[in-house]
């Protein structure tokens, strides 16, 4: 039980928060709807029916939702403050963050029993953001290029001949079924360390992703 | 047209070369087509090139008066499918163009001559109508160890290709093998075989993938050079808009049954019976841009998916070796062994991370950690 009385400090910025919410969402309609068109269950029971045409339909409307949302965070990452700023997601880079990295990685590694506290982002996870974008932006791509095949020689279509290039079609399919696996991989490992860090900082981690505030040994204005 | 024009047309047929003085539309009548056939051809092969029906006429009075073109035709490492898919084109009319019509001076599997009989028409023709004639190839060109792996008359397909691909006013590649290398290319290539475009990089080449080549696809690209003047615009992979232009899913006559939700589970299930979509049983529709749905084969009688087979993707580049399997929808993860699909290795792989942290949960639930102080703090 803490001994201390914490100070209340705004971390998460609104545009952050919603870019997080509107990934889970994203993200869970994305899984459901690519299973069933990867594996179609044979819902129809006419032929005028139009189940795997909806089904496909939200696929793809949500898949620009959430490259929207994918968009406006990195633009964010120039803009927001330093816990939403692009240097967070990098931490390996400098000096002082390899060594909040190692102590991170001592405590997790169970050798440590002192939680480094961390105000924004711990810098492991920030690594593991830095390695989901990159499988973000490969499923945006693989789909992208997938749905394109509709409309050949279209804008689209032209703009992404290098993923053709680089790709076969069936290559393109399997990454990006499989990718959706690693994304899972992530959302254990997420929650768990959101659910671990909650229970061992006392700094209100899950739910400074709803309220934006988290709270913190020292004050901000020391 | 006069008794005594005919008589002389007849004689010059005799000739040889010379016919080419005639329009196609005086050799038809002479071997006795009827105009009413001749315009039903015109219409068809006006809709096969993607054209609208008004310009049927216009591609019957082109056609009417444009000299014959002559077309050599060369064997390379092929099944000679598309010389059958030629010769077994049902209609007499859409037959008699291609084979009489076009003066095919030079085709390996069905000309009288033989040996350096025949090896001398080539070199005539070549030579008398360089840069003015159309090459037609069947079948992959080997590459390695300089060619050896295939050769005619003595000479390598390689060297063979050079030669008169590069004279050629355009090369027509018919078939897989022809346009990419096909089962030939396919892993481990043996031979170094490899597509027409690749292996004489300067030649202008139209390729006329599948397999095999659908000859209405032929003929429209031969009518349509001769009606407009000009080759028919490409893709990015060499292959006619009008006939590679569009996806087999989206014009798919079972598509409503994909979009509805109806699919065939099982070889001989009542879907399959009912002619339900084959997307489960790992159809290539979605990955494949061909005209099969409206061209179809054998005189618009069927083609795969028609006949409740899966498309195979064959008109598509290295289809052999991505476009598989053919009757699953997606490969195996390469290097996990056989039967190592994507979902159960992710599977796993989600489980084994799930495992992983409950085991570190419960390690962690048993430590009393101090939480963050003033020594531990950020900031």
């Amino acid at each position: 039980m803490s001994e201390s009385c914490k100070f209340k400090r705004y971390v998460w910025e609104l545009p952050v928060r919603w870019c997080h919410w509107i990934n889970v969402v994203s993200i869970i309609t994305l899984a459901v709807t690519g299973l069933l068109i990867g594996k179609p269950y044979s819902f129809g029971s006419s032929a005028s029916d139009f189940t795997m045409g909806w089904i496909r339909f939200v696929h793809f409307s949500v898949a620009y939702l959430f490259t929207v949302s994918l968009v406006s965070r990195v633009l964010w990452s120039l803009i927001g403050n330093e816990y939403a700023g692009w240097r967070a997601f990098f931490p390996f880079l400098t000096s002082k963050g390899r060594e909040k990295m190692i102590k991170m990685l001592r405590y997790y590694m169970l050798v440590d029993k002192e939680v480094p506290e961390t105000i924004g982002h711990n810098p492991l996870a920030t690594t593991a953001y830095t390695a989901l974008f990159a499988i973000y932006v490969l499923m945006i791509l693989t789909g992208f290029s997938l749905y394109a095949l509709h409309a050949p020689q279209g804008l689209m279509h032209k703009s992404l001949g290098f993923m053709y290039a680089m790709f076969s079609n069936q290559g393109m399919r399997l990454t990006h079924h499989f990718s959706m696996y690693l994304i899972f991989g992530f959302i254990v490992n997420h929650i768990y360390s959101a659910w671990l860090m909650d229970i061992k900082e006392h700094g209100s981690e899950i739910s400074s992703m709803f309220s934006g505030y988290k709270f913190t040994v020292h004050n901000e204005k020391e | 047209m006069s008794r005594q024009k005919i008589e002389e047309e007849s004689g010059l047929i005799e000739h040889g070369l010379e016919t080419r003085d005639c329009s196609i539309g005086e050799i038809l009548r002479q071997r006795g087509v009827s105009r009413r056939d001749f315009l039903k051809f015109c219409s068809a092969v006006t809709a096969a090139m993607a054209l609208p029906a008004s310009f049927a006429p216009q591609v019957a009075q082109a056609l009417d008066e444009v000299k014959r073109p002559t077309l050599v035709w060369l064997e390379m490492q092929s099944c000679s499918g598309d010389t059958e898919a030629l010769l077994r084109s049902a209609n007499p009319t859409v037959a008699e163009i291609i084979l009489d019509i076009l003066s095919v001076d030079y085709h390996e599997t069905i000309m009288a001559a033989a040996g350096h009989q025949a090896e001398e028409a080539l070199d005539k023709t070549i030579a008398d109508h360089k840069g003015n004639y159309i090459c037609v190839i069947e079948g992959s060109i080997s590459m390695k160890d300089g060619g050896v792996y295939g050769s005619t008359g003595g000479k390598s397909h390689l060297d063979r290709a050079r030669q008169v691909c590069g004279g050629a006013l355009a090369t027509i590649a018919v078939g897989t093998c022809a346009s990419y290398g096909g089962i030939a290319a396919a892993v481990p290539n043996p031979t170094g075989a490899v597509g027409v475009m690749e292996a004489v990089p300067g030649a202008t080449v139209i390729n006329l993938p599948g397999c095999p080549v659908n000859a209405d696809n032929l003929t429209a690209t031969i009518v349509h050079y001769l009606v407009f003047g000009k080759i028919p615009a490409l893709d990015s992979h060499g292959r006619p808009l009008f006939a590679y232009g569009k996806r087999i899913h989206d014009n798919c006559e079972r598509r409503p049954h994909f979009d509805a939700g109806q699919y065939v589970e099982h070889w001989g299930d009542d879907g399959h019976r009912k002619g339900f979509c084959l997307y489960k049983m790992g159809c290539k529709g979605p990955a494949t841009f061909h005209n099969c749905p409206t061209q179809r084969y054998n005189e618009k009688t069927s083609w795969p998916i028609g006949a409740g087979h899966p498309c195979a993707g064959c008109s598509e580049p290295a289809f052999w070796d991505t476009m598989g399997p053919m009757y699953k929808r997606l490969p195996n993860v390469p290097g996990f062994g056989i039967e190592a699909t994507a979902d159960k290795i992710g599977v796993g792989l989600v489980a084994g991370a799930a495992a992983a942290f409950a085991v570190h949960g419960a390690l962690n639930a048993l430590r009393k950690d101090k939480e963050p102080s003033d020594e531990t703090k950020e900031g």
